[in-house]
Parts: C-alpha cells; sequence; structure tokens
C-alpha cells in the first residue's frame, strides 16, 4: 500500500495505529468479554467438549451466542443439518452490526477482501467498542486501528479458553455472577453514552422492551424478530416525529 | 449425520466449520456486501444502524431477564433492579459509565450475598 508523501506526518502510521488499536485491550470492556469467555471454557469442559475443539470453535465462530447453541446441539446428538439452522439462526444479528461498522471504518480505498477478513472479528463487544472509539483514529487507518484491536481480542481469548479450560477449578458462584453481570450492564451504559442520535436511543428502548415479549412467544427467533419490528418500529417514529435538534442523517 | 457419527479425527472440525463458522461468518460476508455501498449518512444506513441497536436492545434484556448459568439462580427482581438503578446512577452521573456498572454490580453483588 504506497502512502503519500507524509503531510500528515503527525498521524502517524499503520503501526502506530495498530498498536493503538491494541491498547484497547487494557479496559473494562475487553475485561469484561475475557470473563465471558472464563464461562465458556467452564461451559464447554462441563459438556465434555475437547480442549482442542473449545479453542477451534472460538477461533472459527467468534460469537459466544453460536458458540452455545452449537454446543448444545452437540451434546443433544443433533444432526448437521439441524445444528446448522439453530446457528444460523442466532449469527442473523451479526449482519446488521457488520453492516454499520464496514460503513465507518472503510475509506476509499480499502479493498473488499480486507473488510471480509476484518467482518470475522465483529462480535457484540467488539462492535459495542468500535462504535464507541473507531471515530479516534483517522479514516485511513481505522481499518488498521480495528484490526490491531479486534484480532487481538480475539487472539487473547482463544488463549483464555484453553488456560481456563486446563486450569479451572471452582470459581465462586457470586463471582461467577457478578462477572456475567458486567455484560448487559455495559452493554447498556455504553450504548447510550455513545449514541450519536436521538434514533439510536429510541431503538435501543424498542429493543429492551420488544425483546423479552418476543422471547416469550418465540424464544427461538426473539431477537431477530425484536431487531426488526424495533428497529423498522423506531426508524419510523424518528421519521415520523423528528426531534427538536435534528432530523435524520447524523 | 451428528458429532459423533464419523470415527475420525477431522470429523468434529468439519462439524464445526459447516454447522459454526460457515452458519455465522455468512452473515458477516454478507454484512459487509451491504455495507461497502452503503453510505453512512443515508437513510438506509440508520434504519439498518436501528435495527442493529434494537438487537443488541434485546440481548441486554435477554441476559437480564433470561439468564443462563450462574445468574439463573438469582431473583429476576434483584437482577431488574440492578440494571434499572445502575442505569438511573449512569444518567444522574452524567453519562458515566464507570458510576453505572459500579452500582449497578454493587447492588447484584450485594442481594445475591443476602441470598437473593
Amino acid at each position: 500500500m504506497q502512502k503519500p508523501p507524509e503531510p500528515a506526518a503527525s498521524q502517524g502510521t499503520h503501526l502506530l495505529w495498530y498498536a493503538r488499536g491494541m491498547r484497547n485491550i487494557i479496559s473494562l470492556p475487553a475485561f469484561i468479554l475475557m470473563s465471558a469467555f472464563v464461562g465458556f471454557a467452564g461451559f464447554a469442559r462441563e459438556s465434555g467438549i475437547e480442549l482442542a475443539h473449545a479453542a477451534f470453535m472460538t477461533a472459527t465462530i467468534w460469537a459466544l451466542p453460536a458458540q452455545v447453541v452449537l454446543i448444545a446441539g452437540i451434546t443433544g446428538g443433533t444432526t448437521l443439518a439441524a445444528v446448522f439452522v439453530s446457528v444460523a439462526l442466532s449469527s442473523v444479528r451479526l449482519m446488521p452490526m457488520v453492516t454499520t461498522l464496514v460503513a465507518e471504518i472503510r475509506s476509499e480505498k480499502t479493498r473488499t477482501i480486507t473488510l471480509l477478513f476484518l467482518s470475522h472479528f465483529i462480535a457484540v463487544t467488539s462492535w459495542v467498542m468500535a462504535s464507541e472509539r473507531i471515530h479516534r483514529a483517522p479514516r485511513q487507518f481505522r481499518t488498521t486501528y480495528f484490526a490491531g484491536f479486534a484480532v487481538t481480542l480475539t487472539s487473547l481469548n482463544i488463549a483464555i479458553v484453553v488456560l481456563v479450560y486446563v486450569f479451572a477449578t471452582g470459581i465462586p458462584v457470586t463471582v461467577l455472577g457478578a462477572l456475567f453481570f458486567l455484560t448487559p450492564i455495559y452493554f447498556l451504559t455504553s450504548l447510550w453514552a455513545t449514541a450519536r442520535h436521538r434514533l439510536v436511543k429510541i431503538a435501543m428502548i424498542a429493543g429492551l422492551v420488544l425483546g423479552p415479549l418476543f422471547h416469550l412467544v418465540a424464544p427461538e427467533f426473539d431477537l431477530l424478530l425484536a431487531g426488526l419490528f424495533g428497529g423498522v418500529a423506531a426508524f419510523l417514529y424518528d421519521r415520523k416525529f423528528p426531534g427538536d435538534t435534528r432530523g435524520s442523517a447524523t | 449425520m451428528n458429532f459423533t457419527a464419523i470415527d475420525a479425527w477431522w470429523w468434529p472440525y468439519l462439524f464445526i466449520l459447516i454447522a459454526g463458522w460457515f452458519a455465522t461468518d455468512i452473515w458477516r460476508y454478507a454484512g459487509v456486501l451491504l455495507g461497502r455501498k452503503l453510505d453512512e449518512t443515508s437513510a438506509a444506513f440508520m434504519l439498518v444502524r436501528s435495527i442493529a441497536t434494537a438487537l443488541v436492545a434485546a440481548v441486554i434484556a435477554r441476559l437480564v431477564i433470561f439468564p443462563s448459568g450462574a445468574l439463573a439462580e438469582t431473583a429476576l427482581l434483584l437482577r431488574l433492579g440492578a440494571a434499572i438503578v445502575g442505569f438511573a446512577a449512569f444518567l444522574l452521573a452524567g453519562q458515566k459509565m464507570a458510576v453505572g456498572i459500579s452500582v449497578g454490580l454493587a447492588i447484584l453483588v450485594t442481594g445475591m450475598l443476602l441470598g437473593f
């Protein structure tokens, strides 16, 4: 990749932005995700999944709900086709998340193959974190910045799965409970704090209300239905009743 | 054809690749192809963003209201209370995430220690 002869020397190099991305590993949300993978490693072990398989699914799937669904399918002796369908259903949510993040991290010169590679590292936590922090990087360095952060985060969590699987002994229930509770409370505050537009807050409220309702009616499709109905309803509401500040575009 | 159908070392890996990796990354790749064409300021982008946000919000609600693992044994009211009071503290503190997270967590842990 050629660079113009440094008019923007202050903006740094790709190596620098990769390292700056990596630095986000030392943060509360990264810690929260790691504790979730501590829980996953314990779950995999209790379910009789081999260590190598647990590490392999973390690397190739990199989405906790899908990994839990896969293990449930494996231990239940479910057929390949049926497991494929339930995992695919649990992962549809990644599509709109990837779509919005890609629009934010690509520059005119970014190649599609780069984006396809990077998309593998997008999951809920990395999406929330990237939405919050990607604007710290100038546009031409955003893919590098995201790679530095996301690839490191995935690699680190594969290592955590291996270590916890091998060394885990009884972690007190209160500690586990507190660790599990970190995830929703972090998502809740981070999404709200970083909402740059009123629409995001409306969509959040819609999802919070509709999620549990759809869970009672159709537990297999609750996230999907809440996302679609809540998202579209919030969008239409925001169009129909523009707020006192701004209209619809960011 | 389940996970133990073929007695070979490679079968579990192939199973994970098909039912896990492919079933998940297919959506990520579709998202890339869609996002490549989307302008960050367009109405279509805002609609997709709205859907993605509502989805993540539904994930939050599920984790609080219908949790699995260690949280499943705690009282629903405790989890709801911790999340709501934590969020209120976050708002009152001028949207400081650390405040919201610590308050929520403190309520949850106290409640768990008291046996709720």
